[in-house]
């Protein structure tokens, strides 16, 4: 076999998954990106909430209750636009993706 | 070990009660389970147990079987020690989920009380309903009497949780002729003996290694990694956990007969080697071969034949998943004619599963017996010693050469 | 019951993630965001274990050898979520007994479609409520077998265009109504029910909290957009979830089992307070490709009525039994 996936000695019993997702990128499914416009941002954070991906971060101060900023994780963003529409600012551009 | 035959005490109890005072004995985290007939009575028992104090196990009175298997999987998953008890149409319907707890890899213990499955329906005894599930990747044990009812559900939870075996384990007995017969059983007159002694105080789930980090196989929140069970698993990884599973079934062959072992040196009993159970074979030319109840009678027509100097003996296979199939050569390498008597149906078959499994483990021999089948009892059809001694005889005949072999037949049906 | 509570975006966006990136959800699933949500919404999510029944949420997220979920997880099969956290409840319960669990019971959490919910899993979750087990029950409402390729269920819509409810020369795509869940679960008399939309969160993880703090099953009905099934394109959403409610097509309402109470809460207070921002259910339907059919090549307004009217006829039906309306 030409792929080195491991055998059945060598994985754990009962079918429990040995790898997390996030080493599973998704950032390819895109077509279109958001783009933030940091100086429209008003930190209100609703894009991080709505992010079915988990791929909007909120940079933190160091008190950590104050929002600095928000971005997106490329690696796992795909694209769905949810956090432009939802924007309540307009801050957020959905471009499309150039491969 | 020493044995050390541990204090006991005689109760009068049948066979659903007797399972009733091993889950009390155990004390298992978890009971889930749905009344069906001839099982009931063990629910019943062991909610007095519950009622009285007696237990600190949750007793979960769920809607459905296939919800008894299904509470009973989370309750294993969650690191606890689980047991349940059906028969017939209710083991049918949690058919889907055995297959799903023997490949989580979890340790339930089940007693089945066999009964014949619908329809017609019937409450009666017949093996149809264990044979029906005989691939689900469950040990699957057989006993004879109540006695050994008791012994063998306190053997299971050690025989499930076993790190090289860690798969469920079925515990069947015949539906009313033993699940409503009382007879005198012996069982430890302390708890701890079982608890403690025996099974070493409360489950240990194993450890494994997942994302670099030691972590138990369980549900606990507390591990490093949390655990994720039941996965989508497609054909890139789903042949190599099958496998794990294949190869741990095959480990129950040993670890059936340690724990077999283990526990006569605590009880004084022994079945056999603990996977099969020979009598009068020695010098045998002919064998019967059979499970459950039936070998009782058996014995009876036996003694009778040998009296008369017939050389028959009978092999009672106790363990049937793995099937003990070594054994069943070894113990039948010198007879002439095999006679395998299946409780169960053959919809369809060249025989009964009893039968047809024999049969290919004999294909093994140079010089091979003649082995025929004979399917009887269906739905608590009466097997009485005159039966079997006419199938016997026949059995006698086909050694002589004045009856031919055949392949299967039915007995005890009227035309 | 205790003081309200009225989360913030920072505090939500604060709390880690239980569900992973790197899931393969489709783009602009609002599974994971229930999910997420849901697990926000705890006070204490490092001590909660999950049970999921089969469906999409299920499949996309532990597509082996890689798993999404950051706490303890279980999927058994589908119809029976609900008694395998039964099963795990239940062990806790024994193993803190017996002493071998010293810590807080964890909160159990199962999350289950409305496949799951609805139909196969309609007995499992009804059992497992009436014994009382403590668990949240969370319904992820895409009102379909999505995961098996759209599907009508018990939980798809009047009208709707599913692959086995397709809109013919004769039927006009499904023929039936939506099967009342929240009131069947309510019925029970001893769950806390509540319906939640995740465009309005903080309705959503109010009520989830509320649910934690009931000392027994609860039972969260979010509803759960599905741009595959509903045919729509994913950056619509959140647009769609927020008028599932805004057209009392999915009001948000809770049933208090101590006081027997149904309350409408959130926006849908709002809406039985000025029934003229109610919007007309056309708004929903139009954007959505499964209800395509209402509007080309003919547009049906008998069965646009039929709707709009069903739903100001159920709207009015929670009004008394929230005792907004005589």
């Amino acid at each position: 076999m030409s792929d080195k996936k491991p055998g059945w000695k060598e994985i754990p019993i009962a079918g429990v998954p040995f790898l997390s997702s996030l080493e599973y990128k998704t950032g390819d499914w895109r077509v279109f990106k958001p783009v933030i416009d940091d100086n429209k941002c008003i930190r209100c954070l609703l894009c991080n909430i709505y992010c079915p991906d988990m791929a909007i971060k909120v940079g933190w101060d160091e008190t950590g209750n104050k929002a600095l900023g928000v971005f997106v994780d490329y690696d796992y963003c795909k694209g769905c636009g949810i956090c432009a529409d939802i924007c309540p600012v307009k801050a957020i551009e959905m471009v499309k993706e150039e491969r | 070990m020493r044995e050390e035959i541990v204090e006991q005490e005689e109760r009068l109890l049948n066979g659903d009660e007797a399972v009733a005072w091993a889950a009390y004995h155990v004390e298992p985290d978890v009971v889930a389970a749905y009344p069906i007939t001839p099982q009931t009575i063990i629910v019943e028992r062991f909610s007095e147990f519950v009622a009285d104090g007696l237990v600190r196990t949750e007793f979960v009175s769920v809607e459905s079987e296939h919800s008894a298997m299904s509470a009973c999987v989370g309750a294993a998953a969650a690191g606890g020690r689980a047991f349940t008890a059906t028969a017939a149409n209710g083991l049918q319907l949690m058919n889907e989920i055995l297959y799903i707890a023997s490949s989580l890899r979890l340790p339930i213990v089940m007693a089945i009380a066999n009964r014949a499955v619908s329809g017609p329906i019937n409450i009666h005894c017949d093996h149809t309903d264990a044979m029906n599930v005989r691939d689900a990747g469950w040990v699957m044990l057989f006993c004879e009497d109540a006695q050994e009812v008791y012994d063998t559900i306190i053997q299971a939870f050690k025989i499930a949780e076993n790190p090289k075996v860690l798969l469920p384990v079925m515990v069947n007995f015949d539906g009313f002729l033993i699940s409503h017969t009382a007879q005198k059983v012996k069982v430890f007159k302390d708890p701890s003996v079982v608890r403690e002694k025996f099974l070493g105080g409360p489950r240990k789930p194993v450890k494994i290694k997942l994302m670099g980090k030691e972590v138990e196989l369980s549900l606990n929140p507390k591990n490093p990694v949390p655990v994720t069970f039941g996965p989508l698993d497609l054909y890139d990884y789903y042949y190599e956990h099958k496998m794990q599973q294949l190869v741990a079934i095959q480990n129950a062959y040993d670890v059936v007969k340690e724990v077999h072992e283990e526990y006569a040196k605590l009880s004084g009993r022994r079945y056999g080697n603990g996977v099969i159970v020979p009598y009068k074979l020695d010098d045998a030319e002919i064998a019967v071969v059979a499970m459950g109840s039936a070998p009782g009678t058996m014995r009876y027509v036996i003694d009778e034949m040998r009296e008369e100097g017939i050389k028959i003996g009978l092999l009672r296979v106790r363990l049937f998943r793995p099937f003990p199939y070594k054994d069943i050569i070894e113990a039948l390498r010198n007879v002439k004619v095999v006679g395998v008597f299946d409780r169960a149906q053959n919809q369809g078959m060249m025989g009964g599963p009893l039968f047809l499994e024999t049969r290919a483990a004999l294909y093994e021999l140079e010089s091979r017996p003649e082995v025929v089948n004979y399917i009887f009892g269906l739905g608590g059809r009466d097997a009485p010693p005159e039966m079997f001694r006419e199938a016997f005889d026949e059995l006698v005949g086909i050694y002589r050469g004045t009856i031919s072999p055949f392949i299967r037949k039915y007995i005890g049906v009227r035309e | 019951m205790q003081k309200k509570w009225v989360p913030t975006p920072v505090e939500i966006a604060k709390k880690p993630d239980y569900i992973l990136s790197g899931h393969r959800l489709c783009a602009g699933c609002a599974a994971p965001v229930v999910v997420k949500l849901t697990l926000k919404a705890l006070p204490n999510p490092e001590n909660t274990v999950l049970v999921n029944a089969t469906g999409c949420l299920e499949v996309a997220t532990t597509i082996f050898p890689y798993t999404a979920w950051r706490r303890p997880w279980i999927h058994n099969a589908f119809e029976n979520a609900a008694a395998t956290a039964s099963g795990v409840e239940a062990a806790f319960k024994a193993l803190k007994k017996k002493g071998v669990w010293k810590d807080e019971e964890p909160t159990i959490v199962v999350f289950g479609g409305d496949g799951g919910t609805y139909d196969i899993g309609l007995q499992s979750l009804s059992g497992a409520i009436e014994r009382g087990h403590k668990f949240i029950y969370v319904l992820y409402d895409n009102e379909a077998y999505m995961n098996t390729g759209i599907q009508r269920s018990g939980s798809t819509p009047f009208a709707a265009a599913t692959t086995t409810s397709p809109a013919g020369k004769v039927l006009p795509g499904k023929p039936e109504w939506k099967k009342p869940i929240g009131f069947i679960v309510a019925a029970h008399m001893n769950a806390y029910v509540a319906t939640v939309n995740p465009f309005y969160w903080q309705d959503f993880v109010v009520k989830v909290r509320k649910a934690f703090e009931y000392d027994g099953p609860s039972f969260i009905h979010a509803i759960s957009t599905c741009d595959r099934g509903w045919r729509f394109e994913p950056v619509l959403a959140m647009r769609i979830s927020k008028l599932a409610t805004d057209t009392c097509l999915h009001p948000l309402w809770e049933f208090d089992p101590e006081t027997r109470e149904y309350h409408i809460t959130g926006q849908s207070l709002y809406l039985a307070k000025n029934p003229d921002k109610i919007v007309p259910v056309e708004e929903y339907l139009k954007l959505q490709g499964r209800f395509r059919h209402l509007f080309k090549p003919v547009r049906r307004d008998d069965l646009i009525n039929a709707i709009q009217n069903r739903v100001m006829k159920e709207w009015k039906y929670l009004l008394k039994l929230a005792g907004l309306e005589s």
